[in-house]
């Protein structure tokens, strides 16, 4: 490691190229945290998304009005704003409504002092799988409506419920349908999570940030910036492909 | 034929659009004060969020101990100012990139940032770094942030000392108010920053049960900027900060914007009226 390090500081040197990430242990371990928490947030995110997009689809499918009402009324107010207000929003607008008192402890005293319940972490991953979440009952909403009635109507006669046409029948057949749609989005909400430094996620833009404003390496640390999210992309959009090779439907386009 | 020849036009409008630029900019790096004459106006980079240095008056416009100083040398080059707002992060990349011709930004003058930019010669400022915090906090020495979240500004140099020396998580925001919010809301228990805006900011009924605690560090001087390889335009503004502080402007507007003497700014004002106190001035 020493060796390494020693080689990226001579590096430096020689060419102007200051990698501070590689030579410099504080650095390094800050950036580390940010890709962590980059890879952290955007896996939580694609969870809960697909998860809202789900119930979301199901929902717009409802019997009931107010349900069906419901839902558009989400997707409209998530999906027709941007998300870096919506993130705000979250923080700043919803946080101070949530508090608990904690007694804090300063040095030798404590003082009991009200805190957010809820980190900005916490308000990154809610504001940005509702955001991508809203896309994701579209893109559902068009696979839905994609599978042909008369499947429907089958598994209708065979005295399946609502729940179980949705859950064995429509939603695989659907899924399958718009994998490429929901790809898309996918890899939107991965690029989407560098908005949450705006409200002091420590994750990769945030700490590059600041490591390119002690070590005045700018240039630097956009590329390696770039080629990290090229990266994380790429291993993103591999595995999707895979899956959709995987969940083809034989006879169905592709 | 017509076609071919309004094609052989447009090809020839586009190159010329490609290389006029360029011509424009062995120029201007051939000297930026002919070109703020030529231009007739003065681009400035001033902060737009730290009263009592730069800010936003009620009507948007930006105002401040900065802007004052830039307006001065506006009048001295007989041109209109422009002022531009930038931020900690971005300040020195607009000067590099010639989106601004001078900035006077509240920066700490330090060695790696003179590899970047010039650093004019004398400091024109001088602040150190404290917190704005909750009295009832008790804070008193900087040690006591150990494993506490901090809030700080996206891109301020002691944000790595704080964590680094004196264990404090900081959580960085991109701008003051942004800061000051988090700190109201309880998101962290302190908020690192200058402690020239933190005076200024304590005098408000806001601020009322918050403090200044801890012993001031890194009392550093602030450097006035121009671009790498300006050298006229350098000494100009050398003598520019020479007479603000043998003047004594700069005592001046401190004392019109509300804030203390600095002792940095007295300093330099005795320095330089002491070189030749016969003269009445």
């Amino acid at each position: 490691m020493e060796a390494i390090e020693a080689w990226f500081l001579a590096f430096y040197r020689d060419t102007g190229i200051n990698l501070t990430i590689i030579y410099d242990g504080f650095d390094r371990a800050r950036f580390l945290e940010g890709v962590g928490n980059t890879v952290l947030l955007s896996m939580v995110c694609l969870v809960c998304s697909v998860l809202i997009g789900i119930v979301g689809a199901w929902m717009q499918g409802s019997p009931r009005a107010w349900v069906r009402w419901l839902a558009q009324v989400y997707v409209q107010f998530f999906r027709n704003t941007p998300p870096l207000v919506q993130l705000y929003f979250f923080f700043f607008g919803l946080g101070p409504l949530f508090v608990i008192t904690v007694e804090q402890q300063v040095g030798q005293m404590t003082f009991a002092r009200e805190m957010p319940l809820l980190t900005s972490f916490h308000w990154a991953v809610i504001s940005l799988s509702l955001f991508a979440g809203a896309f994701n009952v579209e893109i559902f909403r068009s696979g839905i409506e994609a599978v042909p009635r008369a499947t429907v109507e089958a598994a209708d006669a065979l005295g399946m419920s609502r729940l179980q046409i949705y859950g064995n029948v429509v939603l695989p057949l659907a899924f399958r349908i718009c994998l490429p749609a929901l790809n898309n989005n996918l890899v939107n909400l991965v690029k989407t999570t560098t908005l949450a430094y705006a409200i002091a996620v420590p994750e990769l833009l945030y700490q590059s940030n600041q490591i390119w404003s002690d070590s005045v390496n700018v240039p630097e640390m956009m590329v390696v910036l770039l080629f990290l999210y090229v990266g994380l992309v790429g291993v993103l959009v591999t595995g999707m492909q895979r899956w959709e090779r995987a969940m083809r439907l034989p006879g169905f386009g592709q | 034929m017509r076609s071919l020849l309004a094609g052989t036009a447009a090809v020839a409008l586009t190159a010329a659009g490609f290389v006029a630029p360029l011509l424009a900019s062995a120029e201007a790096q051939a000297d930026i004060m002919d070109e703020i004459q030529e231009r007739g106006v003065i681009r400035v980079g001033v902060k737009a969020d730290y009263p009592p240095y730069g800010f936003l008056d009620e009507d948007g416009n930006i105002v401040g101990i900065e802007p004052e100083l830039a307006q001065d040398v506006a009048d001295v080059l007989g041109v209109e100012l422009e002022l531009i707002p930038v931020v900690s992060s971005n300040r020195m990349q607009f000067l590099e990139q010639g989106r601004i011709d001078l900035m006077i930004a509240t920066m700490t003058d330090r060695m790696d940032r003179r590899e970047v930019v010039y650093a004019v010669e004398p400091n024109y400022y001088s602040s150190g770094t404290n917190v704005l915090a909750p009295a009832e906090a008790g804070l008193t020495e900087w040690e006591a942030l150990d494993g506490l979240p901090v809030c700080g500004i996206q891109g301020a140099f002691y944000n790595r000392r704080t964590e680094e020396d004196f264990g404090a998580d900081i959580v960085a925001f991109t701008g003051t108010a942004e800061a000051l919010s988090a700190l109201q809301q309880g998101s962290c228990i302190a908020f690192v920053y200058d402690d020239s805006f933190i005076v200024s900011r304590l005098g408000e009924e806001d601020w009322a049960d918050y403090e200044m605690p801890l012993p001031t560090i890194d009392d550093a001087p602030w450097a006035i900027a121009v671009a790498l390889g300006e050298e006229r335009f350098n000494r100009f503004m050398s003598g520019m900060i020479f007479d603000w502080h043998l003047s004594g402007r700069i005592l001046a507007l401190e004392s019109e914007f509300g804030v203390d003497n600095t002792p940095f700014a007295e300093r330099m004002h005795e320095t330089f009226v002491d070189i030749n106190p016969s003269i009445e001035r």
